[in-house]
């Protein structure tokens, strides 16, 4: 093929990735924007094919890459996902890193000059500092996801200072690279080595709470490994698939800390939303709530004209969905109107409990967002509250509160709130929950899948 | 005019303008398909796959072969797993609608 027909062919492909995000504006329209994506991708591998000569081995590996994501893509459960993404986020690195060493190793099969001249060498060093950063921060975001690793924040005293003289260190090494007229393998690899390093120091102060963030921030950084890489081989179609996943990323971080109410290098630099909750406000006053049976709630509920559940992660963790899709169900054939609130960071990634539900087969117009419910409580019969805690959490709107100002769910405006939980325990931000205390509040101790089986069986 | 002009600075303004396209694109992402957005743009990022095939091309196999190899084997996991995976969720949102209309 020559040159201007690949050059076209990837014009093509990339168009395709674009139509595929456009796909995802609407529930309707996603999975065609997703199938926009595979033939983006065909186009792109079957075209890339006649570039290369090595056709057996190539196919042989895209077999076998394949044929694992497949399986992982079957398999893996919903509840899983952010394992799963974060999981694929550190192979984009990897695949970033052994990219460039093979590009310094033998520009010539990549079309550039055998003699690497200095801007290819600074593509270079961007792409791999990133993947590589990408590749040890993914891997900790991982076993941090998948319980294999605590979810508190590791610190120590001069951890900013370390990163900050990496950092420098690995800049110098990368401008030694760059400097030298041959190719130095030395600074290449200290470069890189740091730049592991780097990645794994990043993640681990970040606490389990603000893994939303961090997930999004990887994802961002994947984008900018596969741009750099682009860059590298003067590949747009690279460039453009990379800066559409770079600036995803970006924008998913953004709504999260918006949505947390904290500041994007605050999460970044760490040590916020330890799993303990080690700090509780009390004001000394011994607090009396109301608590209820789970049959009391149905009857409420049975009896009510609108009713909002709030769903929280403690709700993914009991397992909880299939039942409260049947309590939705069952409360709807009474003439019930129920909806759903979700929160943006109502689970472990953007998104998340919306799958959730959707796996349960709540119909998604059931399920609205933050924006688009607020102004309904007051005008709500019933809240039910199952496992969420700090998103309900009236403190945001009081001044001087640690969580002011993070956008909420109205859920005290209504006129009645249940709340089903195991027990008073503070949530991440460690903060007692006024609502909890309201006269209006009826809390409903136990298992969420237990209580939700409980409010079935009596209505 | 065009064959002046450095190939980087071609480069940065493809990059540039990706950059705006991606921006407003994905701002009209609805909030309830992040995951699924999530898991599509892992599989663009896949498209380093193309980077790793021409990494794994050259016929006289070095090191540098099988590097780029290992990279085709790790991108494909991430193509075909990241659409895969996509799509099981995208049949969740799809199967609630026909019911709905039902």
């Amino acid at each position: 093929m020559s040159a201007n027909m690949v050059a076209l062919a990837y014009l093509v492909a990339s168009v395709f990735f674009i139509l595929a995000l456009k796909g995802l504006s609407s529930p309707e329209s996603a999975r065609r924007g997703n199938l926009f994506g595979m033939v983006g991708m065909a186009i792109a591998v079957a075209t890339t094919l006649t570039l290369t000569q090595n056709w057996l081995l190539i196919l042989g590996c895209i077999a076998v890459g394949g044929t694992i994501g497949a399986i992982v893509a079957q398999r893996v459960q919903m509840t899983a996902m952010p394992e799963l993404v974060a999981f694929m986020h550190s192979l984009v690195g990897l695949a970033a890193v052994f990219i460039a060493i093979a590009a310094i190793n033998n520009p010539v099969s990549f079309g550039l000059p055998a003699i690497l001249p200095a801007g290819s060498k600074l593509e270079l060093f961007l792409g791999t500092f990133i993947g590589a950063m990408t590749w040890s921060g993914s891997v900790i975001a991982f076993l941090k996801l998948s319980g294999r690793m605590s979810g508190t924040p590791i610190v120590f005293s001069g951890q900013h200072m370390l990163n900050l003289l990496l950092a420098i260190a690995m800049v110098g090494f990368g401008l030694w690279f760059f400097f030298s007229e041959t190719t130095n393998w030395t600074a290449f690899i200290a470069m890189t080595t740091i730049a592991f390093v780097l990645g794994f120091l990043i993640i681990i102060p970040i606490g389990g709470a603000d893994m939303p963030v961090v997930i999004s921030m990887l994802n961002s950084y994947s984008g900018w490994a596969a741009a750099g890489i682009g860059f590298s081989l003067g590949n747009p179609m690279l460039i453009i698939a990379g800066s559409l996943v770079g600036s995803s990323g970006a924008i998913l971080s953004y709504i999260m800390c918006k949505a947390m109410n904290r500041p994007f290098l605050s999460v970044i630099l760490g040590g916020f939303g330890s799993d303990g909750g080690a700090i509780v406000a009390t004001d000394g006053t011994q607090k009396t709530h109301r608590s209820g049976s789970a049959e009391d709630a149905a009857f409420l509920m049975g009896n009510a004209d609108s009713v909002i559940i709030i769903p929280g992660y403690g709700l993914a963790v009991a397992r909880a969905q299939h039942a409260v899709k049947e309590l939705a169900e069952v409360l709807h054939k009474k003439g019930v109107n129920v909806r759903f609130a979700i929160h943006p960071v109502a689970g472990r990634m953007p998104g998340h409990m919306n799958v959730l539900l959707a796996e349960a087969e709540i119909p998604y117009e059931q399920v609205q967002e933050m924006e688009e419910i607020n102004s309904d409580f007051s005008n709500t019969d019933v809240v039910l509250v199952l496992g969420a805690n700090d998103v309900v959490n009236p403190a945001a709107n009081v001044p001087g509160s640690p969580i002011y100002g993070m956008p909420i769910l109205d859920a005290h405006k209504a006129r009645t709130v249940m709340v089903v939980k195991r027990s008073m325990a503070v949530g991440y931000a460690g903060l007692d929950n006024d609502l909890f205390y309201m006269d209006k509040t009826m809390m409903i101790f136990g298992d969420a899948k237990k209580v939700v089986e409980h409010m079935v069986k009596a209505l | 005019m065009i064959g002046e002009i450095d190939p980087v600075i071609i480069n940065l303004t493809v990059f540039v303008l990706a950059v705006f396209v991606g921006y407003h694109v994905v701002w009209n992402v609805t909030p309830a398909l992040h995951t699924p957005l999530m898991s599509v743009t892992n599989a663009i990022s896949g498209i380093i796959l193309v980077g790793a095939m021409l990494a794994a091309g050259p016929t006289e196999t070095d090191w540098g072969v099988w590097l780029g190899a290992a990279a085709v084997t790790l991108a494909a996991i991430n193509v075909f797993g990241g659409f895969l995976v996509s799509q099981r969720m995208l049949e969740m949102f799809k199967r609630k609608d026909k019911k709905g209309n039902a």
